[in-house]
């Protein structure tokens, strides 16, 4: 049997089931090592799956859920995706959980020397778009070294100088781009519609009308988490909510989605069956 | 994100030895309770079938290993290493957590190279009892309960329905004796016999069931509940 | 210093003929000429305070600061060579950084000021480079409580209840034993009161000073440590100076920030009409 996770809840070939005890036969045999190429690119193991994130008006906000899986496996149901950094940003993170811890101790130890730096030599803390920026370049460089952080990070936060909202998205690719609602993964998909959507009700489709309330926008996260549950194979109904204002950071308690099920109870058969 | 049914995770060595293995700990107030089970394969063949994976980090402090043998013991080695220095420098016993980081480390570090699952579990003044989970590719999940190896995915199931915060000793082994029979029951890479090992402030207290003495569940026809005794023994037959 | 001008003091990799490091010696000049620093053991938290000396009334005011943040809960005070404070409070960042990626752990204020002592004892055995010229208080709260310890330029540290170090520091000594006697029977506002008196009569010519009062709060330390740096602080003699201060205790979060300024301010006057009262007695 082959039981790491890539093989988990898969058939297997007609092959496997003759030598599924003798996997020296049925592995493709590989090169000597001094004749592989060096092998960098790892592969995300233990993942989170979709983040979201939206701006308010006075603030903005990030969504993400509690699950680590570990291929199908829903590994770690206590995890949190979401990391403030400094008075002013959070940070949320889809993608490998080992890539995203180192990610957390690196930023966790710029911003330290930088909060001890600020005793000796005032000058003005990382802003948002600071953290944003050297994300991107890391992660740039990262790729281009064949060795990617394999994470999808949502960046938001307030500007104290400027007094405006951050929100930004850069990937393991080293891609970023800005806008007022945002979506990795599976929510790229699924919840970035139903965001835009809510955005594009007040705000217009030029963004440049009224932005939506809190309350408004922690409903629609509300929402779109709860169809992510409905629909991304790799999700948990139980989520938090970072919000970010002028006044700093709240990252909420854990929360679950209200679901409707009962709908399918009559429901009978896949075609014409009634009973 | 993608990738993961794509790319080969099968990363053994050929010929290597692997600890197709069930691996567990358990938190309680005062300690922790280890354990696994004996059985070492290459292939289908068992290639030792007394095994002992409660592998000594510190005075109170083990981990259980899963995935290669080699570089699970490697790393193992490593990190006593590590402990013992800590121990000598700064002349007190190292913290779970901080002998976690250091297995964390050189997994995480070295992802590409090992194939290594690793349950750090131990006791400590700041904390008492605590246990880490270092999967595959590293990272540090702290959890009360860690199941392991390729024999803990057919009894995370039971873990959830049964587990319960504030057990004592005693409810601790059983419940880890427990889960580990299930695991080697179902898990044709697990087998052999318990060795389990209770972690406190006082103690690193051994415990061995044998390979006739496990706890029996549901097997077929009858429903034995653990009772050796009561299934007949192949020679009276 | 009978071998002054013999050659021996001209490298620190050559011994006197007595057994002696002229250069690290003269190192210890360099701080004893500098302005004082304290640092202050509480029972619920820690405090430094120096005395910075301002050489000309250009400077912008609160610059070159001689107290610095080594990780989130441990500080440092130097005296001595402001630069040299500099580079060693940049290595000992990078230690106490250096322990926390290892071990997942903050260092304590002990490992840290060992391993600072290693770094400043290395400057002490070879001819190409010169002893650190500066003594560096290094305090913080950590997993064993509120510590301090002093690293001198031979690299030799000691932990300390409470210490100063700079200009006088000898004299500080034989006033703090005193306190230290009395200490006994006294509580904590009186203590801070036996001091403050003590230090008025000492105003004139003490420079350093050292205090004890391990049954302080950090509050009340505050202001007794600026009472005794104005104490100390001869007006005729020395130019302008600023005070800093910063704390590691329960109001700061257990980290090590500056002491609000509202209440330096408050202890600060304090100190003045203390110490005017004194000289009016005198």
């Amino acid at each position: 049997m082959n039981h790491h996770p890539a093989a988990w809840g898969r058939p297997l070939p007609a092959s496997a089931s003759f030598d599924m005890y003798n996997p020296q036969f049925s592995a493709p045999k590989a090169a000597p090592a001094h004749q592989m190429p060096v092998a960098h690119t790892q592969q995300p193991l233990v993942t989170g799956t979709s983040v979201l994130g939206i701006k308010f008006d006075g603030g903005v906000m990030l969504a993400a859920d509690n699950l680590a899986s570990y291929g199908s496996l829903a590994r770690f149901k206590d995890i949190e995706r979401l990391h403030p950094l400094g008075p002013h940003t959070v940070i949320a993170a889809a993608g490998d959980m080992s890539d995203f811890q180192w990610l957390k101790k690196e930023l966790n130890a710029i911003l330290r020397e930088e909060q001890a730096l600020s005793l000796t030599d005032s000058h003005p803390s990382l802003s948002p778009s600071n953290i944003y920026d050297f994300l991107a370049n890391l992660f740039y460089a990262r790729r281009s070294k064949m060795n990617p952080v394999w994470n999808a990070v949502l960046v938001g936060g307030w500007d104290r100088v400027k007094a405006e909202t951050f929100l930004g998205y850069v990937d393991l690719l080293g891609t970023t781009y800005s806008a007022p609602t945002l979506a990795t993964g599976f929510g790229a998909h699924i919840a970035q519609p139903l965001l835009r959507e809510a955005f594009e009700a007040k705000a217009g489709t030029d963004g440049k009308g009224p932005l939506m309330t809190q309350q408004e926008a922690t409903a629609v996260l509300d929402d779109c988490m709860k169809v992510l549950f409905y629909r991304d194979a790799r999700s948990m109904n139980k989520y938090q909510i970072a919000t970010v204002t002028k006044d700093g950071v709240v990252i909420s308690d854990s929360k679950s989605s209200e679901t409707q099920w009962g709908f399918a109870e009559d429901l009978r058969g896949y075609g014409a069956q009634t009973q | 994100m993608e990738g993961i049914n794509t790319v080969d995770l099968m990363r053994l060595k050929h010929g290597e030895v692997n600890l197709g293995t069930s691996i567990m700990a358990v938190r309680f107030e005062g300690g922790v309770v280890i354990g696994a089970d004996t059985r070492t394969t290459t292939g289908s063949y068992i290639a030792n079938r007394v095994t002992d994976k409660l592998t000594h980090i510190h005075d109170r402090i083990y981990c259980c290993r899963s995935g290669s043998a080699a570089d699970t013991q490697a790393v193992a080695d490593a990190v006593h290493q590590h402990a013992q220095l800590y121990a000598a420098i700064y002349g007190e016993r190292p913290p779970v957590a901080t002998v976690a980081a250091l297995f964390e480390k050189l997994c995480y570090d070295n992802k590409d190279q090992l194939s290594a699952g690793i349950i750090v579990a131990g006791w400590d003044k700041e904390k008492g009892g605590s246990v880490y989970n270092i999967p595959l590719g590293g990272g540090t999940f702290q959890q009360p309960w860690a199941i392991g190896g390729s024999g803990s995915t057919y009894v995370y199931g039971y873990c959830d329905a049964t587990y319960q915060e504030g057990w004592g000793e005693a409810e601790t082994l059983q419940f880890v004796k427990n889960t580990l029979a299930l695991a080697m029951a179902r898990d044709g890479s697990s087998g052999g016999c318990i060795r389990m090992c209770v972690i406190t402030e006082d103690k690193v207290e051994r415990h061995f069931v044998p390979g006739n003495e496990l706890p029996r569940f549901w097997e077929g026809k009858e429903v034995i509940g653990g009772l050796a005794q009561t299934t007949k023994p192949v020679a009276a037959a | 210093m009978s071998s002054i001008g013999t050659g021996y003091d001209l490298s620190v990799s050559t011994y006197s003929p007595d057994g002696r490091l002229f250069q690290v010696e003269y190192a210890n000049k360099a701080v004893e000429a500098a302005g004082v620093a304290v640092g202050l053991r509480c029972t619920d938290g820690i405090i430094l305070g120096v005395e910075r000396l301002l050489h000309s009334k250009l400077l912008v005011k609160g610059a070159n600061r001689r107290i610095q943040s080594v990780d989130e809960h441990i500080g440092m005070a130097t005296a001595g060579l402001l630069a040299d404070g500099k580079h060693l409070g940049s290595r000992a960042r990078d230690e106490a950084a250096n322990f926390r990626e290892t071990y997942n752990a903050p260092v304590t204020v002990q490992v840290l000021s060992d391993r600072i002592s290693g770094y400043v004892q290395a400057y002490t055995c070879y001819g190409s480079v010169r002893p650190f010229g500066i003594s560096t208080l290094v305090a913080g709260a950590d997993k064993t409580g509120p510590r301090l310890f002093c690293i001198e330029p031979s690299g030799v540290f000691y932990g300390y209840r409470a210490c100063a170090v700079g200009k006088g520091r000898a004299l500080a000594r034989t006033e703090l034993e005193k306190v230290l006697a009395k200490e006994g029977g006294v509580s904590v506002r009186e203590g801070v009161m036996e001091v403050a008196r003590m230090l008025s009569g000492l105003a004139s010519y003490l420079a350093p000073l050292a205090i004890s009062l391990s049954r302080s709060t950090a509050v009340e330390s505050v202001k007794n440590d600026v009472l005794a740096i104005h104490l100390v602080h001869d007006d005729n003699q020395d130019k302008a100076f600023e005070l800093e201060m910063t704390w590691v205790c329960e109001e700061s979060g257990m980290k090590h920030a500056a002491v609000p300024a509202d209440l330096l301010a408050e202890a600060e006057e304090k100190a003045k009409a203390a110490l005017e009262e004194g000289m009016e007695e005198d």
